[in-house]
């Protein structure tokens, strides 16, 4: 697998698990992910303010019967802490995809501080971790997370490392 | 809440908001199709709005408070974008937190959530003031055909509450049971 195409391999990985609603704050590590979703007419994009809209969004869908996924950089999960709650208390299904910001290569030091607290918080908030840090990697994390996740009602988080994505991102 | 509510159809769903609205839901019920929140602060709007999506056969009623509206405001923008014909966001507007002891929102010092709602892209957005507004709302509400968004000024008051179904997991699995949703 070449470096390029992990977002691909992710895209299928969620139309294999039947996602219909994919909820994200716009960041560049999931900009490919975002635009393959934006262009799957079985999949409903939802553009969000902050995160933390897309942990309800994703209860409302499963309520509904339906399957979402909440794509976010690490920033994001701590917007997410409170309303975790609703899926902690409930049982909801929650699958989020992470793209880590502040662990390697940063150049911005204000993401550093949310970054190097995501592991704890993730487990604080009874989240499954499923980390990848190589292309080869992604597919099969999101796999074990989507079987954490819609097998049994749980909350799972894919981490993509920072080295995973590239430093060139940034500095575009 | 109950003027709303009467001869609801099993199409109706109902997503009340934490607080006095969850308790005036139970006590027009209760029924399972209402998903009462007991957290989830700021987030009723987004549970309506992932449900509409999910059930474009049936309506979706977010009924919920200022305070916690307030607290979501942003979902109102990103609803604004989505627009799902059979998702309705009623807002009880009484100018206070009424769980915390009646201290005043932000409503009540003139934040508008009737022309935030507008602002976003809402379409349809009603000022209810008085009960021919409401008995207009609730006939908008049975034959809900585009995004709607409505503001109720309400009294604020205290009066006994009707806790409903405290589990979570127990008001989920029930609401699903109720519209068909296999386990």
């Amino acid at each position: 697998m070449s470096a390029v195409d992990w977002p691909d391999r992710l895209f299928e990985t969620l139309k294999r698990a039947d996602i219909r609603q994919v909820g994200y704050v716009p960041d560049a590590g999931h900009s490919r992910l975002i635009d393959r979703c934006r262009a799957d007419p079985n999949i409903r994009d939802v553009v969000l303010t902050t995160e933390e809209e897309g942990v309800a969004l994703a209860a409302g869908a499963w309520l509904g019967g339906e399957r979402a996924a909440l794509l976010m950089q690490s920033s994001g999960l701590g917007n997410c802490i409170n309303m975790l709650s609703l899926a902690r208390s409930c049982r909801f299904p929650l699958l989020m995809v992470i793209t880590m910001r502040g662990e390697w290569e940063e150049f911005n030091p204000w993401q550093v501080p949310m970054g190097a607290i995501v592991d704890p918080v993730l487990k604080l908030c009874e989240a499954q971790v499923y980390r990848a840090q190589a292309p080869d990697e992604v597919a099969g994390a999101a796999e074990r997370a989507v079987q954490h996740v819609f097998g049994d009602e749980r909350i799972a988080a894919v981490i993509l490392s920072q080295q995973l994505i590239g430093k060139k991102v940034w500095t575009k | 809440m109950a003027a709303l509510l009467a001869d609801r159809g099993d199409d109706l769903l109902v997503v009340p908001g934490l607080g006095s609205t969850t308790w005036d839901a139970a006590a027009a019920g209760p029924n399972d199709r209402d998903f009462y929140l007991w957290g989830a602060m700021g987030g009723a709007a987004m549970i309506g709005l992932g449900l509409a999506l999910a059930q474009p056969n049936k309506r979706v009623a977010v009924i919920t408070g200022d305070g916690e509206m307030l607290m979501g405001m942003g979902s109102l923008a990103t609803i604004g974008i989505q627009r799902p014909a059979n998702l309705a966001v009623i807002v009880f507007d009484n100018g206070v937190y009424g769980e915390t002891g009646m201290q005043p929102s932000h409503t009540q010092s003139g934040v508008d959530l009737l022309n935030v709602a507008g602002a976003c892209g809402i379409g349809t957005c009603l000022d209810v003031r008085d009960e021919a507004a409401l008995a207009d709302l609730a006939a908008r509400l049975k034959g809900l055909r585009e995004t709607l968004f409505a503001r109720v000024l309400i009294e604020a008051s205290d009066p006994p509450r009707v806790l409903p179904e405290r589990d979570g997991a127990a008001l989920k699995q029930r609401f699903r049971a109720a519209i068909g949703i296999n386990p």
